[in-house]
């Protein structure tokens, strides 16, 4: 066993645990997008950062894959570390707005604007599909190409990978994807709050450029304005 | 070449190379490194081979093909030794004139270095006051040797530290003498060398552990490991066989990238000559100690320098980094313990054995020793590698060194560390060079980039310069890393635009803060560096942008105009070399721009020969 010390409370975890583990274990909440159980700590996502040590040794570090440690002083949500999952979130916001995950822990950690120019991608490249198509289902089939800006993630030269089995697992894991807001099929819509107001704050046509991330609605608080 | 199987082999060896020496040759030396090929060493080299055998002087004047001396700016240039006469930027039509005088015993007055500060030409290397502030500890063994001969590096005592080792150290000790020596790692880090050794010792002996060699210079203005590793490469693999005897490592691994084919080229020649010496390869001069040397040729990602992205793409996989712990001191080459060191610090161990820990310490300061080599480069007249002691100040490696600025304009601040290090101004440069201090200023010590900027260097376009880079070469796998590093280009590009607002500042700084703050790996760390030190230091000039669309230096195109003034006497130079046709004017009347045709691209101002261009 080993005793660290989180947010003040001295605990013992087991040994090759990670602080995440540990945190989750003793019911600290961190918030988590390219973490999974069942596949190999990855890092990416950078939301589950923690501060460790003490004074001006003290660092962030991502909680998913930094191990316990004797005597290591860790806080979970400390000053500095929920200005960094702010910020985090609000970077996320700026790039994939209709993420149903990422609107709704942006609205768990009260962030309120989102400062940078607006785009509309859907991948945030956590990798967990593909941790989950090399780890779980043994294939390969798909993989990160390129990096900094042209990164993505796909088949080799994007034709029909043969060691795919089509098993979905991919598409099952993705912690962005999934249950986006989808106003233009109202019955599907999340809240619809913004389609219940009369007359409504958005309009159909122009969905696509407009983003639905928080409770109340950003348009509709723009609008009252 | 005769395998070596004991010390007293080698002691023979090398014995024979002095006697069959010939003492105090004239010597010709040409430096032809990367740098020295590019100015036209190679032609140089042809007269010279082509004159010597055809004057039938080969008995009397010797020929040295070397690497860079490091004063690549008056490249190339013929050295001469004994005499130590320097000739710099020689042409081709001088050389025959250069043996010639060689022959007769006369110095070329005419061809010989002129400081542009004083106008006296100097005659000897050492004199010219860009070597004379130098401490060339390293650089100077360059000149000794020519880097794909062994036999060279023997004679200039070169394995004889390392045979020193072998037969009367025991690997304790020789990891007790390096940290004694205070040598900390050159990679830009400044971890201690000797902890790093004492950490991979420590190691359980159970299967291989690997040293590394991390040769992925990717710095953009940054030589220096590229003209030690063309110049002398026998100095890094005497450094990496001291350390795998010191921490029972038996496979070694050099990380070169693909983009410095000359330095592979000198690298492989020496791994062959090495193991055909018996350097190398099983049983080492009969101490019973086995280790040998792989190159891998890296791919050019810039991200591969770190070192846990460096391990996985020497495993074949992807390069990028991974969180430490576990360090690859612990877990690295296929999950074995692995030390990475830079070229530099490797280079610097066959120095260190040569002279010893104690008189190693006394150059430099107490926690920083030994002498670190900086690429100095940008708006100065002296350009090139410079070794200097530690703690040197940056005034002085600018102005004495360097030389100064290379024209009118002030210098206003020096950018260390690479793209990811940080700008620290002019009234700064008091600062001595060490790990510590240049961490204090916001900026890094880095693996040894120096950019000197005067005035018409806008900070924001620098800042915007490295963080293109820098998003480019990001791996991509942490988030913050990024989109942080887009973010932040994306802001930058904004202001340089003039579309920028007060709360951009606010946002940057926040943004970079948290960039620093939470990416995984150095790269990331260190990303935010170019922001946050010129929002310090030049938080001004980042206003001037904002609040009155203006940019102080005059380069960011969207803010600038170029005016013609009083001075214009009307000769239609400017008006025949405009590519956009927008400027208008008679035989010597004054001229007149036309804002709405003008590129903004500054051709009128390079060609207008009495400063009639205005640029506002």
């Amino acid at each position: 066993m080993i005793t660290l010390s989180m947010n003040g409370l001295k605990v013992s975890v087991e040994k090759g645990s990670t602080l995440l583990e540990a945190a989750q274990f003793l019911g600290f909440p961190i918030p988590t997008l390219c973490h999974m159980e069942g596949l190999s700590p990855y890092g990416a996502c950078r939301l589950c950062v923690v501060e460790i040590g003490e004074g001006p040794g003290a660092k962030l570090v991502s909680s998913c894959t930094y191990p316990a440690e004797e005597g290591l002083q860790v806080r979970t949500g400390s000053s500095r570390v929920m200005r960094a999952r702010k910020m985090i979130l609000e970077l996320l916001l700026a790039s994939c707005p209709q993420s149903k995950t990422i609107q709704d822990l942006a609205s768990a950690y009260e962030v309120r604007q989102q400062r940078f120019r607006q785009e509309y991608e859907d991948c945030i490249l956590c990798g967990r599909c593909v941790r989950m198509c090399e780890e779980q289902m043994m294939a390969k089939a798909i993989g990160f190409r390129s990096r900094g800006e042209k990164r993505s993630i796909g088949t080799p030269f994007d034709r029909q990978s043969e060691v795919c089995r089509l098993c979905g697992g991919c598409l099952y894991v993705c912690p962005a994807c999934q249950l986006r807001c989808t106003y233009t099929t109202p019955e599907q819509a999340i809240c619809g709050g913004c389609a219940n107001l009369s007359p409504p704050c958005i309009e159909k046509e122009s969905f696509d450029d407009t983003m639905c991330y928080m409770t109340p609605c950003v348009a509709c608080e723009i609008k009252k304005d | 070449m005769e395998r070596l199987r004991s010390t007293d082999e080698f002691r023979m060896f090398r014995q024979r190379l002095t006697v069959e020496r010939t003492p105090d040759l004239l010597t010709l030396i040409i430096p032809a490194g990367t740098c020295g090929q590019a100015s036209g060493a190679n032609d140089l080299i042809r007269i010279t081979k082509r004159e010597l055998l055809g004057r039938k002087l080969t008995g009397k004047i010797d020929l040295r093909i070397t690497g860079c001396h490091g004063f690549c700016e008056m490249e190339p240039s013929v050295l001469v030794e004994p005499t130590g006469t320097f000739y710099p930027r020689v042409k081709t039509t001088d050389m025959v004139r250069i043996i010639e005088a060689l022959d007769r015993g006369q110095v070329l007055e005419d061809l010989l270095f002129v400081d542009p500060s004083t106008g006296r030409s100097i005659e000897k290397q050492e004199e010219i006051p860009f070597f004379k502030k130098q401490v060339r500890t390293l650089l100077s063994r360059n000149e000794k040797v020519d880097p794909i001969r062994i036999h060279h590096y023997i004679e200039n005592n070169g394995y004889s530290p390392m045979v020193r080792v072998l037969a009367g150290m025991q690997p304790e000790e020789v990891i007790a003498e390096v940290k004694a020596s205070g040598l900390r790692g050159r990679g830009g880090a400044g971890f201690p060398t000797g902890l790093k050794w004492e950490l991979l010792a420590k190691q359980s002996n159970h299967g291989d552990k690997f040293i590394i060699c991390n040769a992925d210079e990717g710095d953009p203005g940054a030589y220096m490991d590229r003209s030690v590793l063309e110049g002398n490469p026998h100095s890094i693999l005497e450094g990496m066989i001291i350390g795998a005897y010191a921490t029972g490592a038996s496979r070694g691994v050099i990380y070169v990238r693909n983009e410095y084919p000359l330095a592979i080229k000198h690298l492989i020649i020496a791994l062959r000559q090495a193991r055909q010496l018996g350097f190398l390869g099983n049983d080492i001069l009969g101490k019973g100690f086995s280790f040998d040397i792989d190159l891998v040729k890296g791919a050019g990602a810039f991200v591969c320098g770190e070192e846990t992205a460096l391990i996985r793409s020497i495993e074949g996989k992807m390069g990028e980094p991974r969180q430490r712990p576990p360090f690859p001191v612990q877990k690295g080459i296929d999950g074995l313990p692995s030390l990475v060191n830079n070229v530099e610090t490797w280079a610097n161990i066959p120095v260190l054995f040569d002279v010893g820990a104690e008189r190693f310490t006394q150059v430099g300061t107490k926690k920083n020793t030994g002498t670190k080599i900086f690429s100095l480069v940008g708006k100065i007249k002296n350009t090139g590698l410079v070794e200097v002691p530690m703690g040197i100040s940056i005034g002085e490696i600018v102005h004495e060194i360097g030389g100064g600025p290379v024209s009118q304009a002030k210098i206003k601040a020096v950018q260390t560390g690479g793209p990811s290090g940080g700008c620290i101004p002019a009234s700064k440069f008091d600062l001595a060079i060490d790990y510590e201090s240049l961490k204090a200023s916001g900026s890094i010590m880095g693996s040894g980039g120096m950019i000197v900027m005067d005035e018409n260097t806008c900070m924001i376009d620098v800042a915007k310069y490295f963080m293109k880079f820098l998003k480019d070469e990001s791996c991509g796998k942490c988030f913050t890393c990024r989109k942080g590093t887009q973010r932040m280009y994306e802001i930058l590009d904004d202001l340089s635009m003039g579309r920028g607002t007060p709360v951009h500042l606010d946002l940057l700084e926040e943004l970079a803060l948290v960039v620093k703050d939470t990416t995984m790996c150095a790269l990331g760390q260190t990303a935010s560096n170019p922001v946050l030190s010129t929002l310090r230091y030049f938080r001004d000039e980042y206003l001037e942008h904002i609040e009155h669309r203006r940019c102080p230096a005059g380069v960011c195109r969207a803010l600038i105009t170029y005016s013609i003034n009083e001075n214009c006497t009307g000769c239609q130079l400017c008006l025949r070399s405009c590519p956009s046709e927008a400027i208008t004017g008679e035989k010597k009347e004054p001229h007149r721009i036309h804002p709405e045709r003008c590129t903004k691209c500054g051709v009128c101002k390079t060609v207008c020969k009495c400063d009639a261009v205005t640029v506002q």
